[in-house]
C-alpha cells in the first residue's frame, strides 16, 4: 500500500457502516426477510472500514505534516451569516481513533454473532450497532464543531437505543432514559460552548478556532468558559464526576454493547473531544486544572465503588469511569498524547474484559459474582484472556496498561502532587478490584449460576466469541509497545524518541514505575489473600469497614440524591407540579375567571328584562321625557 | 406570472368542499377520494412552485407568483396574493398537511360529508393567510379559519369538546378583534392596506395620527394568541386535546404557524423599530414559553395533552428566533415553524393511532406497546426524537439554527442570556419525550393490549411521508434555508444589524 | 273665545295621556288595546289640527289620518286576534302574566 488513500475512500470509512445500517433497516429485514444477513453485513462493513482506516493511518504517517487535506462541501450556508461545511480532519489523532473504533467494533460484531445468536432482536441489534459505528467514526473524523455535536448526539442516541435494547425490561428502559438525560446535561455545556465560540469567531471550523486561540484572537474568560462548556460535554459523555451515575446503570444493555460503547469508544469520546479541542484548553490554565482535578478525583472515586460491587459488569463499569478519569488526568497534566495513549490501550483491554464478562454470562446466565466461581477449568480461554486484561489494566509490566498508566503518573507527579497520590492509590484499588473479580469468578468452586440453570454445567463459549477475545488479548499485551520508543507520543506531538529495547527495559531503571508496580502487586496480593485463600475473611473486612462499605455500596447515595431528591422531590413533584398547578389554576383560571365574570354580570343585568311589556313602556316614556327635558334645558 | 397558481392552490380545497357538500348522493368512499384529490392537486402545485421558486440572492425579498387585482377600490383594498421565501415553505407545509390529514381522517365515519367540507374550507383559509399581501384579505382569511375549526372540534372531538371549541373561538376572536383594530389604525395612519408597501417604505408612511407601538401591540395580540405566547396559551392544550386527530394535526401543524408568520411579516416587517424596542419583553416571554411550557409538559398524563403542551415549548423557540432579530435566528424561526409542523403533526397522527387502536389515552395505563404495535412504536420514537432535537431530524437543525442565530445576534442586548436559559428547553424535552416513550412503549407488554392492531397500509403511508420529510430536512436543511433566507434577508436588513 | 290650535293640542295631549296611562297601567290586554287606540286618536287630532292651521291649502294631515285609521283598524284586528289566541291557550289576558320574553 504505497499509494496514499484516495479521498473518496476515506469517506467510505464512515459510509460503509452507515450503508449497512440503511440496508439492514430497509432491506434485509423488511424486504428480503433474512435477518441473519444483518450480522454478516455489519461485520463486512466494519471490516471494510478497518482496512481503510489502516490504509489511512499509513497514508497519514507518510503525508506532509502527518495530515491529509480533504476538500469540504457545503451543508448549511446562508450567505454572510453562517457557513457550515462537511469536511474531514485527517490527522494522527483521527487516525488513532479510527483504528481503535474499527478494531474494537469489528471484534465486538464478530463476538456478537455468538452472543446474540438466538435473540429475537438480532437484526435490530446489528442495525443499531452499524449506526453507532458510523456515528462514532463520523465523530472522530469531522472538522466542524456543529457536525461533531451532531455525531456526538447520535452516538448518545445509539447508546440510548442499545441500553434499552431489551426494552421490555423495566430496568433497561429506565437506564436508557437516565443515560440519555444525564449525558444531555453535559451536552448542554457543549452546545453553549459552541454558541459562544461561534458568536466570538463567526466560524465553527475546528482548525480555524484553534488558530484563533493560538494567535490570541480569542482568549481570557471567553476562552475559559468555552473550554469549561466543552469539558462539561466531556464530563457527561465520559461519565466523570458528578455526571457519572448513568454509566453503571447502562450495563443493562447487551454485554457486547457495553464492551463497544460503554467501555472502548463512546465513553472515550469525551476524552477525544478534550484532546481535539486541546488548543483551547492549553490557553486556559484554569480549565486545564479543572480537567485534571475532575479526572483525578473521578479515578479514585469510581474505583472506591468498584471495590464492593457484586455484579461483574458494574465493577467493570466503575473501572471504566475510573480509567476515564485517568485519561482526563493525563490530558489535564500532560497533554493530548498522554491521555490518548491511555484511551488507546484502555479500549482494547476494557473491551476484552467486557467480552470476557459476556462469555461468563453466556456460560452461567448471571452477572452476579456470588453465583460464579471455579470457572477457570471449564472456561480456559475466557480465563486466560480475562487474566491478561486484568493484568494489563492493573498496570503490570510489560503489558499495555503499564505504559500508559506510567506516563500519566509521571506527568501528574511533575505538576499536581496531590492528584499524583490519589492516582497512586487508584493503582492499588484497581489491581485489588480486578483481581477480586478474577478470584471470585474463576477461582474456588462453582456456586450455581442462575437458579434455572443449576443443573446445566457451565461451558466454554463458542469459537466465534473466543477468537475476538484472543485477538484483543494480543492487543491488550502489546498495544502499549507502540509508545515504548516514544513514537506514539511523538506522532501526537509529545515526547522524545528513543530505542525500543532501551525503553522496554530502560523504564525499569526509574523509581516511579517500581512504586506503581509495587502498589499494583499489593492490590493483587490483598485480593488473593481475601478472595482466594480466605486468609482474611471478606465478611470480617466488610464488617470492620461497615459504614464505609455501605457508603461505597450505596454509591455515595448519589442515585438517591439525583433521582429521588433532585429529580422527584425538587423538580418533578416540587417545581414542575407547582407550575402545572399555576398553569391550570392561575393562568387558565384567569381566563375562565374572565368568562365567569362576564357571565355573572350578564346574569345581574338581565334581571331588568322582566318581560313585562308595560314596564318596558314606562321606561320608554321615561327615556323620552329625559331627552325632552334635556333638550329643553341644554338644547 | 401568467398563470394564477396561488389562486388555484388557495381555492381548490374550498371548491372540493363545495362539490362535497352540494352534489347529492355521494358515498362516503367517494367523498374521501374527492377530498384527497382536491388536496393533492394544491400539494402538487405548491411542490412545483417550491421547485420553480427563484432562490438567487439578487432577488431576495421580491414577491414571486404575485397576483394583483383591485377589489374594493374605495378603501384601496386589493386582491393581492404572492409568496416570498418566508411564506412559500409554509404554503408547502399547509398543502402537505392538508393532504395528509385527509388520509388521517380516512376512518371518520360520522357525518362524513360535513367533516370533509369543513376540513377543506379550513385548508383554504390557512393558505389564504399565508398568501395574502393585503391586510384586509389577510384578516378575512384569518377569521374564516375559526369557523371550520369550531365545528371540527365540537362535533368530531372528544372529552369536553364544546367547552374547548368555544374557548378556542372566543380566544381567537378576542385576538382578532384587537388585530382588526390594529389593521384599521394602520389603515388610517398610512392610507394603505398593502403589507408590501408598508414594509418597503417603513415608518415613513406612518403619519403622526397614532404612535406605532400601540398598533404593533394590537396586531401582536392576535398573533400571540395564535402562536401561542404565555400567558395567552391556555386555549391550546384544551383545543388540541379535545379535537379529533386530524384537527389536532392541522392545529399544531399549520394553524399556530399563522401566529409566527404574522409576527415576522407584519409586526417585525412593518415596525422594525418597535420590535427592537420591545424585544427584551418578548424574549423574556419566549424563555418563559420554552422553559415553563416544558416544565408543565413533564407533568401531563394525557397523551395528547402532553404533546399539546410540548407545542407551547417548541413555539417558544419560534418566538425566541423572531425577536432575537438576527438574520440567522429568524431563518431558524422559519425552519422551526416548518419542522414543528411536520414533527408535531406526525406525533399527533401516531398518538391518534395509539388512542384509536388501544382505546386508552392515559399514559399511566398504557405500557409495553412496542412488542404489540412495533410499527407505531418506531414511528412514535422517530417523532419523539425529532421533537427533542436529535441530529438527523429537522427538529435538531431548526433548534440549533435558532440558538446559534439568537446567541450571535447583536441587535438585542443580553440575548445570549436568554438563549442559554432557553437551552434548558431541550434538556426538559428529552426528559418528557423519553418519559413518554418509556411509559407508552417500553417495560413489560400488558396483556390487555394483546391483539391491538398495528398501523395498516394507509397509516403506514402517511407516517412514512412525515418521517421522510423530517429526515430530509434534518439531513439537508439547505433545501429550506435557501428559500427562507430570501424572505428573511430584507426584513433583517430593515433592522440594520 | 276663538278655538285655536292650542286647544286642539291640549285636547290631544289629554287624550294621549289618558291612553298612555291606560296602556301602561291596565292589566287587561283588551283595555290596553283600547288605550292604544285612544293614543292613536289623539295623534290623528294633532295631525288634522296642524294641517288645518299651518298648511290649510294642503290635505297632508287628513290623508295621514286616514292612513292611521286604516292601520289602527288592522292593528286592532291583529291585536284582538293575538289576545284571543292567548286567551284560548291560557284562559287569561292579564298583560303582566304574559312575560315569555323574560330573559
Amino acid at each position: 500500500m504505497d499509494m496514499p488513500i484516495p479521498n473518496i475512500l476515506i469517506w467510505f470509512i464512515f459510509l460503509l457502516p452507515l450503508a449497512s445500517f440503511v440496508l439492514i433497516s430497509f432491506f434485509t429485514k423488511p424486504i428480503l426477510k433474512k435477518p441473519r444477513l444483518s450480522g454478516y453485513l455489519t461485520i463486512g462493513a466494519v471490516a471494510g472500514s478497518l482496512t481503510l482506516s489502516i490504509w489511512t493511518l499509513i497514508s497519514i504517517l507518510r503525508a506532509e505534516g502527518h495530515e491529509l487535506v480533504i476538500p469540504d462541501f457545503n451543508w448549511l450556508t446562508i450567505n454572510g451569516v453562517i457557513n457550515i461545511q462537511v469536511g474531514l480532519v485527517m490527522d494522527t489523532l483521527t487516525a488513532v481513533m479510527l483504528i481503535v473504533v474499527t478494531t474494537v467494533s469489528l471484534m465486538v460484531q464478530i463476538y456478537s454473532q455468538g452472543y446474540m445468536h438466538s435473540d429475537p432482536g438480532y437484526h435490530r441489534y446489528y442495525a443499531f450497532m452499524s449506526l453507532f459505528t458510523a456515528s462514532m467514526l463520523g465523530l472522530v473524523m469531522v472538522n466542524n464543531l456543529l457536525l461533531m455535536y451532531v455525531f456526538w448526539e447520535l452516538v448518545g442516541l445509539c447508546s440510548y437505543l442499545l441500553i434499552g435494547f431489551w426494552f421490555h425490561k423495566p430496568e433497561a428502559a429506565k437506564a436508557a432514559k437516565k443515560a440519555f438525560i444525564v449525558t444531555r446535561i453535559g451536552d448542554f455545556g457543549f452546545l453553549a460552548a459552541i454558541l459562544l465560540l461561534f458568536s466570538q469567531t463567526g466560524t465553527l471550523d475546528i482548525a480555524q478556532i484553534h488558530s484563533l486561540a493560538l494567535t490570541g484572537a480569542i482568549g481570557g474568560t471567553i476562552l475559559m468558559w468555552a473550554a469549561i462548556g466543552i469539558f462539561l460535554g466531556a464530563v457527561g459523555k465520559s461519565a466523570q464526576f458528578p455526571l457519572h451515575v448513568w454509566l453503571p446503570d447502562a450495563m443493562e444493555g447487551p454485554t457486547p454493547v457495553s464492551a463497544l460503547i460503554h467501555a472502548a469508544t463512546m465513553v472515550a469520546a469525551g476524552v477525544f473531544l478534550v484532546a481535539r479541542m486541546f488548543p483551547i484548553f492549553e490557553h486556559s490554565p484554569d480549565a486545564l486544572l479543572i480537567v485534571a482535578t475532575i479526572g483525578g478525583f473521578t479515578a479514585i472515586f469510581a474505583a472506591s465503588m468498584g471495590l464492593v460491587m457484586n455484579d461483574i459488569k458494574r465493577v467493570l463499569a466503575y473501572s471504566t469511569v475510573s480509567q476515564l478519569g485517568y485519561m482526563m488526568l493525563g490530558l489535564g497534566t500532560g497533554g493530548v498524547a498522554i491521555g490518548i495513549i491511555h484511551l488507546f490501550n484502555h479500549a482494547f483491554f476494557k473491551a476484552l474484559l467486557f467480552l470476557g464478562a459476556g462469555s461468563i454470562n453466556h456460560a452461567t446466565g448471571t452477572f452476579d459474582m456470588r453465583r460464579m466461581g471455579g470457572l477457570r477449568k471449564v472456561m480456559p480461554w475466557t480465563y486466560f484472556t480475562f487474566l491478561i486484561a486484568s493484568l494489563s489494566i492493573s498496570g503490570i509490566w510489560p503489558l499495555a496498561g503499564f505504559w500508559s498508566k506510567d506516563e500519566i503518573l509521571v506527568s501528574t507527579f511533575d505538576s499536581q502532587p496531590v492528584l499524583f497520590y490519589l492516582a497512586m492509590a487508584t493503582v492499588f484499588m484497581t489491581a485489588f478490584y480486578m483481581f477480586r473479580v478474577v478470584f471470585l469468578t474463576f477461582g474456588g468452586k462453582y456456586r450455581g449460576g442462575t437458579s434455572s440453570q443449576t443443573d446445566t454445567r457451565p461451558h466454554e463459549s463458542p469459537m466465534v466469541m473466543i477468537i475476538p477475545m484472543v485477538i484483543l488479548s494480543v492487543l491488550a499485551i502489546c498495544s502499549g509497545w507502540f509508545n515504548v520508543t516514544g513514537d506514539f507520543g511523538h506522532l501526537l506531538g509529545h515526547g522524545a524518541e528513543h530505542g525500543f529495547i532501551e525503553g522496554f527495559f530502560g523504564i525499569l531503571t526509574h523509581p516511579l514505575p517500581w512504586i506503581s508496580l509495587i502498589m499494583a502487586f499489593a492490590g493483587i496480593l490483598l485480593a488473593y489473600a481475601i478472595y482466594s485463600k480466605n486468609w482474611i475473611s471478606a465478611t470480617k473486612v466488610r464488617k470492620f469497614f461497615s459504614p464505609i462499605h455501605t457508603m461505597f455500596f450505596r454509591k455515595y447515595w448519589m442515585d438517591e440524591l439525583y433521582e429521588d431528591i433532585i429529580g422527584e422531590k425538587i423538580l418533578n413533584k416540587g417545581i414542575f407540579a407547582r407550575l402545572k398547578l399555576f398553569d391550570s389554576k392561575l393562568v387558565d383560571g384567569a381566563v375562565n375567571g374572565v368568562a365567569e365574570a362576564v357571565m355573572t354580570m350578564g346574569r345581574a343585568i338581565r334581571q331588568v328584562q322582566t318581560g313585562q311589556l308595560q314596564l318596558y313602556g314606562i321606561f320608554i316614556i321615561l327615556g323620552v321625557l329625559a331627552i325632552a327635558i334635556g333638550l329643553i334645558l341644554w338644547g | 406570472m401568467d398563470f394564477n397558481y396561488l389562486t388555484l392552490i388557495i381555492f381548490l380545497p374550498v371548491a372540493g368542499a363545495i362539490v362535497i357538500s352540494l352534489v347529492p348522493g355521494l358515498s362516503s368512499k367517494l367523498i374521501r377520494y374527492i377530498a384527497s384529490l382536491f388536496t393533492f392537486i394544491p400539494l402538487a402545485i405548491s411542490i412545483f412552485l417550491f421547485i420553480a421558486f427563484d432562490r438567487s440572492t439578487s432577488v431576495a425579498g421580491t414577491i414571486q407568483f404575485e397576483e394583483l387585482s383591485p377589489w374594493i377600490s374605495a378603501i384601496n383594498a386589493n386582491y393581492h396574493l404572492g409568496v416570498d421565501g418566508l411564506s412559500l415553505p409554509l404554503v408547502l407545509l399547509t398543502t402537505l398537511i392538508g393532504f395528509l390529514v385527509v388520509l388521517i381522517s380516512w376512518k371518520i365515519n360520522t357525518r362524513v360529508r360535513e367533516y370533509f367540507a369543513w376540513l377543506l374550507l379550513l385548508e383554504t383559509s390557512i393558505l389564504g393567510v399565508f398568501c395574502s399581501l393585503d391586510l384586509l384579505l389577510f384578516f378575512i382569511f384569518w377569521e374564516i379559519e375559526v369557523i371550520p375549526m369550531y365545528f371540527l372540534i365540537s362535533i368530531w372531538g372528544a372529552g369536553r369538546k364544546e367547552y374547548s371549541a368555544i374557548k378556542y373561538v372566543v380566544y381567537t376572536l378576542f385576538g382578532s378583534a384587537l388585530m382588526l383594530a390594529g389593521i384599521l389604525s394602520l389603515y388610517f395612519t398610512t392610507g394603505s392596506l398593502s403589507i408590501i408597501d408598508m414594509t418597503h417604505s417603513g415608518s415613513a408612511m406612518v403619519q403622526s395620527l397614532m404612535p406605532a407601538a400601540p398598533i404593533f401591540f394590537m396586531l401582536l395580540a392576535g398573533f400571540a394568541i395564535k402562536l401561542p405566547v404565555f400567558p395567552l396559551h391556555t386555549w391550546l392544550p384544551d383545543a388540541h386535546t379535545d379535537a379529533p386527530t386530524a384537527g389536532s394535526v392541522v392545529l399544531a401543524g399549520t394553524l399556530i404557524k399563522m401566529g409566527g408568520y404574522g409576527m415576522i411579516r407584519v409586526c417585525v416587517g412593518i415596525f422594525p423599530q418597535v420590535a427592537q424596542d420591545y424585544a427584551q419583553l418578548l424574549l423574556a416571554l419566549a424563555v418563559i414559553n420554552i422553559v415553563y411550557g416544558a416544565a408543565v409538559t413533564l407533568r401531563q398524563t394525557d397523551l395528547k395533552r402532553l404533546i399539546a403542551y410540548s407545542s407551547i415549548s417548541h413555539m417558544g423557540f419560534v418566538l425566541l428566533g423572531i425577536f432575537a432579530l438576527g438574520e440567522l435566528s429568524m431563518v431558524g424561526a422559519g425552519l422551526q415553524m416548518f419542522s414543528h409542523g411536520i414533527v408535531t403533526g406526525l406525533l399527533f397522527a401516531v398518538t391518534g393511532l395509539v388512542m384509536h387502536n388501544t382505546g386508552e389515552r392515559n399514559i399511566g395505563k398504557l405500557g409495553g406497546l412496542a412488542k404489540q404495535i412495533p410499527f407505531i412504536a418506531v414511528i412514535f420514537t422517530i417523532g419523539g426524537l425529532a421533537s427533542m432535537g436529535v441530529p438527523g431530524t429537522s427538529g435538531f437543525i431548526a433548534e440549533v439554527t435558532v440558538f446559534i442565530g439568537a446567541f450571535s445576534s447583536n441587535i438585542v442586548d443580553g440575548v445570549n442570556v436568554y438563549t442559554i436559559i432557553s437551552m434548558l428547553g431541550i434538556l426538559l424535552a428529552a426528559a418528557y419525550i423519553l418519559w413518554l416513550l418509556r411509559g407508552v412503549f417500553f417495560n413489560h407488554p400488558l396483556e390487555k393490549f394483546n391483539g391491538t392492531a398495528d398501523a395498516d397500509r394507509l397509516e403506514k403511508t402517511y407516517c412514512a411521508i412525515f418521517v421522510a420529510a423530517i429526515l430530509v430536512i434534518g439531513m439537508y436543511p439547505m433545501i429550506l434555508t435557501d428559500v427562507i433566507r430570501t424572505g428573511i434577508t430584507p426584513i433583517a436588513n430593515l433592522l440594520g444589524g | 273665545m276663538e278655538v285655536g290650535l292650542e286647544h286642539y293640542l291640549i285636547l290631544s295631549t289629554v287624550l294621549f295621556s289618558i291612553g298612555l296611562y291606560g296602556a301602561l297601567s291596565k292589566r287587561s290586554a283588551v283595555v290596553i288595546l283600547m288605550s292604544i287606540e285612544i293614543m292613536l286618536a289623539a295623534v290623528t287630532v294633532t295631525m288634522v289640527a296642524f294641517s288645518r292651521y299651518i298648511v290649510p291649502t294642503e290635505l297632508t294631515g287628513q290623508i295621514f289620518t286616514i292612513f292611521i285609521i286604516v292601520v289602527a283598524a288592522a292593528e286592532a284586528a291583529v291585536g284582538l286576534a293575538i289576545i284571543i289566541a292567548i286567551y284560548r291557550r291560557r284562559e287569561n289576558i292579564d298583560a303582566s302574566k304574559i312575560d315569555l320574553l323574560k330573559w
